[in-house]
């Protein structure tokens, strides 16, 4: 992010032309121009013309870390709501317990929370969920909070600098899922401060220097760090 | 329908001081409501109408769906406060068919296949009504589904162009002028009404509906007011997106 400025660019803008550049994500050429798809900010990088969405849903990528909800226990498998368009399916020999057919709601039911990892997408956008991998387990305790998914790697930060700020001063662990939903656990006092923080980086997302900001925000009411 | 209403006079002037070529006072304010993914709030001379689109979601029930793209569903509703009498609520005859050439205007310039077996919801809510009601709620929807940040090749806009004025002799009209977007009065008792939806930057029309009789220049003649109309009205949605995006974009 080298840009003097960030530009808004809204669906069907002229971005240029496919002979000096490139149409990477968010754009559509036609009859040789490169035009945006969406409402977003420009990102010239090389001679790609990219635009990152302002808004929108969650666009599922294999292999992503997301947080899910619950929606059915059906006998071989469950429904889980991940922010994308479409429930996805986690089959039970995709979960770490030995579930007899039928008993699916013994281990998870409607309500829960999952953290889970993205194991399939296809053609037509049927999505498969997976709980075998390090670290994915059903969510006991905590507190979870959305954001815009085009906004989860501004709240990560450049190799993790802002999630882990977060973390030093909060002592909570948190857990972000490429899907927008945050998991915060800690105590009560650090979980607010936690959501101070991510409606700050939320609201500000575009402007420079925000890893300073919440650093200030968070040292002014923090004594001990970890 | 007869009158001894003058609609245009002999200046060319319309009943609210309009001049043939000229709009109606529009308004268009993006990204009102908090529970819709987008939405949009627009007043449109006396119209005004609010816009939210949901989704893309899973098309429910599961026989709506298309393995191979989204459907759209655009859902017209008049408030019951909207019109000088009361409004029956509900669906009727013509706000199904309004739901319906809006949904196939808009389907034509969102990116339908990203989204296979889902839809996306517009609902279209008139608060008030004063003539135009079908191109202030497929502006607004156009505002509203880039507010959704949803795929689309172009934000469709809508204007109409009609014909007032005419004279009645004997079993034949004569004279009358072609003028761009009718208000009431004029839509009530004017000669023709001609709604159209264009993709601004393409040029092409997604909509086109006639009301009354034009003959073939008239018709030409309307036709070139009403996409100039909508080049304007263009420019005003997307200047309410950028208003509304710009301002957290701020440098420092």
């Amino acid at each position: 992010m080298s840009q003097d400025k960030r530009e808004i660019v809204i669906p069907s803008q002229l971005l240029g032309d496919i002979k000096s550049n490139k149409a990477g994500r968010g754009t559509f050429i036609e009859n040789g121009k490169i035009y945006s798809e969406t409402l977003g900010i420009l990102n010239k990088s090389s001679d790609f013309i990219n635009v990152v969405p302002l808004k929108g849903r969650y666009n599922a990528v294999e292999g992503d870390f997301v947080i899910g909800i619950v929606l059915e226990a059906m006998a071989s498998s469950w429904l889980v709501n991940i922010n994308a368009p479409y429930p996805a399916l986690l089959h039970v020999n995709e979960v770490p317990w030995d579930v007899e057919f039928g008993e699916t709601g013994k281990y998870l039911n409607y309500g829960d929370s999952i953290m889970a990892k993205i194991l399939q997408v296809d053609a037509e956008k049927k999505l498969q969920i997976t709980l075998k991998d390090r670290n994915l387990y059903k969510i006991r305790g905590g507190y979870i909070t959305y954001i815009e998914p085009s906004k989860v790697p501004r709240l990560i930060g450049k190799k993790g600098s802002m999630i882990s700020l977060l973390k030093k001063y909060t002592r909570c662990r948190i857990f972000v899922g490429q899907n927008g939903r945050i998991w915060i656990d800690g105590d009560n006092n650090n979980i607010s401060k936690v959501l101070r923080a991510i409606r700050k980086i939320e609201e500000e997302s575009l402007t420079y220097g925000l890893t300073n900001k919440i650093e200030e925000l968070l040292k002014k009411d923090t004594k001990d760090v970890q | 329908m007869e009158s001894d209403i003058k609609l245009i006079d002999d200046d060319g002037k319309r009943l609210d001081g309009r001049m043939a070529d000229e709009l109606r006072k529009i308004k268009i304010e993006a990204g009102v409501l908090h529970r819709a993914e987008g939405s949009c709030y627009l007043e449109w001379g006396g119209n005004k109408v609010v816009v939210a689109v949901y989704g893309p979601r899973e098309a429910l029930p599961k026989h709506t769906q298309d393995p191979l793209k989204a459907v759209i569903k655009a859902k017209y509703n008049m408030a019951a406060f909207s019109v000088d009498d009361r409004k029956r609520p509900g669906p009727d005859r013509r706000s199904r068919e309004i739901s319906k050439v809006i949904s196939e205007a808009l389907a034509k310039v969102i990116l339908t296949e990203r989204f296979p077996r889902a839809s996306i919801d517009i609902n279209i809510e008139v608060l008030e009504a004063e003539a135009g009601t079908r191109c202030a709620g497929l502006t607004a929807a156009g505002v509203a589904l880039a507010d959704a940040g949803i795929p689309m090749k172009d934000i469709p806009v809508s204007c109409a162009a009609g014909k007032i004025g005419s004279k009645q002799e004997g079993d034949k009209k004569t004279g009358g002028h072609v003028v761009l977007d009718l208000g009431k009065q004029e839509d009530n008792f004017g000669d023709a009404d001609m709604p159209i939806a264009i993709s601004p930057r393409t040029g092409e029309i997604l909509l086109l509906q006639m009301d009354g009789h034009l003959t073939l220049e008239e018709f030409d003649k309307a036709l070139d007011l009403a996409i100039t109309g909508c080049n304007i009205v263009s420019k005003i949605q997307k200047d309410a997106l950028v208003k509304k995006y710009q301002s957290n974009v701020e440098v420092d």
